[in-house]
């Protein structure tokens, strides 16, 4: 059963993020980039299935700038076989990325696609949902447990209310949560291996998909800086003034 | 020699995570215990630490010095026992095999020390041979095709640790070309432990005396097979040490640095954060900008280091590792100071970890040659050059 893993880098998550200074995005240059670490935890399963003998090859997809290469090089050397890289310098959209999915998925002949539940950089969370409804295949969400037997796979999700479980007949789309698996390191001599692995690299167009943004950004801005809160000596207080000062109630 | 950019990113990465989820929690560990726990060092075998500078040819990674000095800083960012326990592997213990040891040699020896099953030392300092190496007393004397060694080593950093030793012994008459590098397996017959040194710092690294009587070694384990040329792989190794060791020292500030920024924004006196008293920047500022000159200068003579032939030496880039142990050992002890003066009490309290760096990072300025001898060398290489 070959598996396709979507990877994307984003800004790594121990890097305070700032906005630039003429408010068309975030600061990325000289910025530390990382693979989605959602996208770790993807990785992490498809790499312990194919280790429980359940998936026969992993491939590696990412869609974004040449340097993302560098994210695949991360997946094959925590476990992927190869890696795919469709090049495009458009910052790209869930319904763009879904649809290049889409297009591999059916390439590759993939049983499962498996994906960060979202992105830290934008946390969208919608590529995986869309990538389900353009193939029209059912999908697990938000999971944080997975087993796959008898072409069927049982996907244990996060939900608001605990935990609920899904039945998936294959194939399907998996989303990844925080507390699905807890990825592994790349081994030193796993990235000198992962040097001999193929990326396969293709253009959007190659998919005949197109990736040109539907979405217009205004503007980015910081969020407001929290002011101090206030102590109330007792609830009549606090009631009155949530009535008559924040007029919330 | 060097690591592709794109995959050094990747292992530079791997490195920070694992000191930052896995090193930096266990430091308390480390200092209570006296010693990095089992399972970290299984973890470290498996990452691939103990082969950072082993060519991949022989089953290691295969980084530069320029490359090598970037993950030193961040292994100087954590307890420096860490570091030590692969540090003999990477550096002092196994660098000479690797520059002038034989095909076979390496062969043997090197693809086991990259995966960590076997741990090598250093042996050359003596009870009375230290800065003056030259004059070491241990003895090999040659019976048959075999060599007899006898004398003691001191002070030998994993000799608990290790499955092998290259050791430095007098094959011939006295001064450096009397002195031959061994490869000494530690079981070896006649070969003992002293007691485990009590240390200021760096708790949880292990040194004690290696005591050799009648120890037999085969002649062909002398490293590159011909006598009288150990004490000049000796000073090579230790010239690739000392930038090594540069770097380490500049991690260490960096983290000394960091640990006193976050005290001084949250300690309050007089009403506010120290930080806001200018005397306190004072101290902040001029450790910053000591360790931003002392990492200039360990990327710049690494990156010499990297563009002159691996087995060769060349007395101005000698120079120039010794201007940078001088420097940065120094620097990193002026910060260690800075940041125990920036934590008050508490800088003096076992418990914060400016307390630690500052007992940890005085070994620094004194193995691997001390700052007198560094200051020896450049001096001299001064005059020869002028
Ligand atoms: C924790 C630890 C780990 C070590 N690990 C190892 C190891 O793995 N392998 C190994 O071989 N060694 C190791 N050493 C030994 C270390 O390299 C020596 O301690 C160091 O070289 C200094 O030698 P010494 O202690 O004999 O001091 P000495 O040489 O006796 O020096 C005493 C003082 O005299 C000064 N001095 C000496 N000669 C001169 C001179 N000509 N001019 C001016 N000043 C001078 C020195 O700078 C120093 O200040 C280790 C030491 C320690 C403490
Ligand atoms: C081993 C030990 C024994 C002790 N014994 C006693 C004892 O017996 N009895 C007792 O009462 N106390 C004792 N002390 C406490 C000691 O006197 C204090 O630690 C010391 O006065 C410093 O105060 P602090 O630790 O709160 O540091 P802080 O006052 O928090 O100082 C932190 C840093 O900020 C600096 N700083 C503070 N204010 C300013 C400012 N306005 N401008 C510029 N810099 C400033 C300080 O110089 C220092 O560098 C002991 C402490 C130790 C470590």
């Amino acid at each position: 059963m070959k598996l396709l893993v979507a990877v994307k880098r984003v800004v790594d998550y121990n890097v305070k993020v700032r906005v630039k200074s003429d408010k068309t995005g975030v600061e990325t240059a000289g910025v530390k980039m990382s693979m989605n670490p959602f996208d770790e935890i993807a990785v992490e399963e498809a790499v312990r299935l194919k280790e429980k003998g359940v998936a026969s090859e992993i491939v590696a997809v990412s869609i974004g700038v040449s340097q993302a290469q560098e994210t695949i090089r991360t997946a094959l050397a925590m476990g992927a076989d190869r890696g795919v890289l469709v090049e495009t310098d458009v910052a790209v959209e869930p319904l763009a990325v879904a649809k290049v999915l889409k297009a591999l998925a059916e390439k590759e002949g993939a049983q499962i696609v498996v994906l960060g539940k979202q992105a830290i950089d934008d946390d969208m969370n919608a590529t995986g949902q869309m990538l389900a409804a353009l193939l029209g295949w059912p999908q697990g969400t938000f999971a944080s447990k997975v087993e796959i037997a008898d072409g069927t796979a049982t996907v244990t999700r996060e939900i608001d209310g605990g935990l609920e479980t899904v039945a998936l007949a294959l194939p399907a789309v998996i989303t990844a949560d925080l507390r699905l698996n807890e990825p592994r390191y790349a081994s030193l001599p796993n990235i000198m291996k992962a040097r001999k692995k193929s990326i396969d690299m293709l253009k959007p167009e190659d998919l005949g998909v197109d990736v040109t943004p539907r979405l217009t950004t205004l503007s980015v801005s910081e969020p407001p800086v929290r002011k101090a809160g206030i102590k109330v000596p007792d609830v009549a207080t606090l009631i009155e003034k949530l009535r008559n000062e924040a007029k919330v109630i | 020699m060097a690591l592709d950019n794109e995959s050094f990113e990747i292992l530079l990465a791997t490195i920070q995570r694992f000191i930052r989820e896995r090193l930096v929690p266990a430091e308390n560990h480390v200092e209570d215990h006296d010693e990095v726990p089992e399972e970290i060092v299984a973890e470290m075998k498996e990452l691939g630490l103990f082969g950072l500078s082993i060519p991949e040819e022989y089953g290691g990674i295969g980084l530069s010095m320029s490359q090598e000095g970037r993950v030193a800083f961040e292994l100087g960012r954590t307890a420096l026992a860490f570091r030590s326990v692969f540090g003999t592997n990477v550096g002092i213990g196994s660098q000479g095999i690797l520059m002038d040891g034989t095909e076979a040699q390496k062969h043997e020896i090197l693809p086991r020390v990259a995966s960590g099953e076997l741990i090598m030392s250093f042996a050359l300092t003596e009870p009375d041979a230290g800065s003056d190496a030259a004059s070491l007393k241990t003895r090999a004397e040659l019976d048959g095709d075999h060599y007899v060694l006898n004398g003691t080593k001191r002070y030998i950093t994993n000799a608990p640790r290790a499955g092998a030793f290259t050791l430095m012994a007098r094959t011939g008459g006295p001064g450096a070309s009397g002195v031959s590098a061994f490869i000494v397996p530690a079981d070896t017959p006649g070969l003992r432990l002293g007691k485990p040194d009590k240390k200021m710092g760096q708790r949880g690294t292990k040194t004690c005396d290696v005591i050799l009587e009648d120890v037999r070694v085969p002649a062909a384990n002398i490293i590159g097979g011909v006598p009288g040329q150990g004490f000049k792989t000796a000073m090579k190794v230790l010239d690739r040490g000392r930038l090594h060791i540069s770097a380490v020292a500049c991690g260490t500030a960096q983290r000394i640095i960091e640990e006193s920024v976050n005290y001084a924004r949250e300690r309050k006196q007089f009403g506010k954060a120290i930080g806001e008293f200018q005397l306190i920047q004072a101290m902040l500022a001029d450790s910053q900008a000591e360790l931003l000159a002392g990492w200039s200068l360990v990327q710049d003579v690494t990156r010499r280091f990297d563009l002159k032939p691996v087995h060769e030496s060349d007395p101005e880039v000698s120079m120039r590792a010794s201007c940078a142990k001088l420097f940065c050992t120094e620097m990193v002890g002026r910060v260690a100071d800075r940041g125990v003066q920036i934590h008050g009490g508490a800088g003096y309290i076992n418990e914060y970890k400016v307390e630690r760096f500052y007992r940890d990072v005085r070994l620094l300025r004194l193995y691997e040659g001390t700052t007198q001898i560094q200051q020896i060398i450049i001096g001299r290489e001064m005059l020869r050059s002028a």
